[in-house]
């Protein structure tokens, strides 16, 4: 599992919705993996306004990484959705000056090409255990859960 | 400049949607001159070839567009308006290589009929080097019959063709060639067709609840876009005898593309709230063999924890969660409401769902006040239709407070047969096929 996915994943229990304790889910136990993805800067550029970056710097620390710019990357987009356009994606004919490549190349290692293999991702308010095996983590709940 | 689509003249509900759809993505404006569901030939205007090509590019129910040089519904009519409408246009052409093709709906021609009418547009001028193979410009005469009445056609159209669209990559995709398929697998045509009405591409993040197989996470992909997949079934992220989610994408070489499977329930997603999916693509199972399963239990009621050797039943790996029976409506309702928290503004949710073909059970439209609905496109098979419902995330700003937001039905400790009204009538035999509703020809039969 991708350490963006990580980002978007809080905990399945329906009262721990509510409690800022159950996201980020905190692992125990990961074991990470290093993969080659294709660099895709408009995905970076579409994906980053809405990574949640207190969360992310706490992932990366539990994970032993360390490269987290302590502020979210200035991508000043040049233009927004509209509701005439609403699909636009910010267009930018050139990087925007407050984030250099080699600030993108680095969220991209992290957030795309690390994985988690294999291990268990905890919710801070209920204690549930998420098991992830081959990199495929299992969000089922049981019964006294549900 | 008036254009002519030439499209497939199959799943007609499709076209103009997709056409809509691929119009918004490139930034085109389209006005569509003439269009009917029973003619593979519409006229439509837009600025120039460029936005022509652009348009046409990844269209699935088109094979091509080409600038309209004149219409009619004789040859002397269709010379008339050649002369009139394009005349301007001749001397461009003059000396490159170029060729004429037929394309006949309904009818046919003999060679030397063909022959003859090629003929009749000598006046165009052309002194180029004819060629039948990579010529630079293809001019071809669309004749389109009366179905069943060979005696001429109601209508003929020149055209020179502009841009083709992305049929050429159907064959690649087909179920046949996938390596990790199930009987669920939605049809490579349609998920590609999905993922244009969802404005998929360049990107953005998609996010299939039902992924099985990952069908339309990735014709998402085909078309650039980042994917996500969830199942309750955990057999079909997993995969089996090695092959999985991932072995299509390599497949296919879009590997980059997918970022993960997981195992998870809609009615108790892990996905954190906020909007931050450009889509939503989905075939929610009508549970017509085992009747709809969400995570809970029959009576509503919590349980208290298992406890196995003393280790809780739940963190052991044989652990099955309890699954309650789900009706198929409630399904779509927790579908839209989930949509409407997680979609971006101007994002689309394309659900697929069962139609009934029949007055007593069909099942109505969901709505919701944040989603506008975009279009409706249907399949019909022999004894009962689907419908693809493609919906737009609306601005909060936007969003009319007066619209009703329909009732959640809460059922507790019914049966499936009692919840599901389309799995009821599945099992009972649709007993009156309606008149004059066609039949889903198969995929090899397109004309
Ligand atoms: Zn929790």
């Amino acid at each position: 599992m991708k350490i963006l996915t990580v980002n978007f994943l809080t905990c399945a229990v329906k009262a721990c919705k509510s409690s800022p304790l159950s996201f980020p889910l905190h692992f125990q136990d990961a074991e990470l993996e290093q993969s080659d993805i294709e660099y895709n800067a408009a995905f970076l550029r579409n994906i980053l306004p809405r990574v949640d970056w207190e969360a992310l710097k706490i992932t990366a620390n539990e994970l032993g990484f360390t490269t987290v710019p302590i502020e979210k990357p200035d991508l000043t987009p040049t233009s927004t959705a509209t509701d005439k356009n609403p699909v636009r994606l910010p267009i930018n004919t050139s990087e925007p000056q407050a984030t250099d490549e080699k600030t993108m190349r680095d969220l991209h290692t992290l957030l795309l090409e690390t994985e988690v293999r294999e291990g268990k991702m905890v919710c801070g308010n209920c204690g549930h255990e998420y098991k992830i095996k081959e990199g495929i983590a299992n969000f089922l709940l049981p019964s006294h859960l549900v | 400049m008036d254009y002519l689509i030439r499209f497939v003249q199959i799943r007609e509900t499709f076209r103009r949607p997709e056409i809509e759809a691929l119009a918004l993505l490139a930034n085109v404006n389209i006005d569509f001159l003439s269009y009917t569901e029973n003619s593979p030939y519409s006229v439509v205007r837009l600025k120039d070839d460029v936005a022509a090509k652009m348009l046409i590019d990844r269209s699935i129910s088109s094979k091509g567009i080409y600038e309209l040089w004149g219409e009619g519904t004789t040859y002397d009519e269709l010379h008339a308006n050649v002369r009139h409408r394009s005349f301007s246009q001749w001397t461009l052409y003059q000396s490159c290589s170029f060729r004429f093709e037929f394309d006949t709906f309904s009818g046919s021609r003999t060679l030397a009929e063909q022959r003859s009418i090629i003929e009749s547009f000598k006046y165009l001028g052309f002194n180029g080097p004819i060629k039948m193979k990579n010529s630079e410009q293809t001019f071809t005469i669309f004749e389109e019959y009366e179905y069943g009445n060979p005696n001429g056609p109601l209508r003929i159209f020149l055209g020179r063709f502009v841009g083709g669209s992305q049929r050429h990559v159907l064959n690649e995709y087909t179920l046949k060639k996938r390596e990790y398929i199930n009987t669920t697998s939605m049809d490579s045509e349609l998920a590609l067709l999905t993922a244009n009405l969802s404005l998929a591409g360049e990107g953005k993040l998609f996010y299939d609840p039902f992924v099985g197989t990952g069908s339309f996470p990735i014709a998402c992909s085909h078309f650039g876009a980042r994917t996500l997949g969830s199942d309750i079934d955990g057999r079909m992220v997993r995969g089996r005898d090695g092959k999985d989610i991932k072995t299509n994408f390599r497949q296919y070489g879009l590997l980059s593309r997918y970022l993960d499977g997981l195992i998870s329930d809609l009615t108790h997603s892990p996905l954190r709230k906020g909007r931050w999916l450009d889509g939503i693509i989905g075939d929610p199972p009508y549970g017509v063999r085992e009747g709809l399963k969400v995570l809970g239990t029959k009576d509503g009621s919590r349980k208290e924890a298992v406890y196995i050797d003393g280790e809780a039943a739940h963190l052991q790996d044989k652990y099955i969660p309890p699954k309650k029976a789900y009706s198929f409506e409630a399904m779509l309702d927790d579908l839209l409401e989930f949509a409407a928290e997680m979609l971006v503004d101007g994002g689309r949710l394309s659900l697929w769902m069962p139609t009934a073909n029949d007055e007593d059970v069909e099942l109505g439209i969901p709505a919701h006040p944040c989603l506008e609905l975009i279009s409706v496109c249907v399949q019909t098979f022999n004894k009962w239709s689907r419908r693809l419902l493609t919906y737009r995330r609306v601005a909060d700003s936007q969003v009319e407070d007066d619209l009703p937001v329909r009732q959640k039905m809460e059922m507790k400790g019914s049966t499936a047969n009692d919840l599901n009204s389309f799995r009821k009538r599945y099992f009972e035999g649709f007993k009156t096929p309606l008149a004059g509703v066609s039949i889903e020809k198969p995929a090899t039969g397109e004309s």
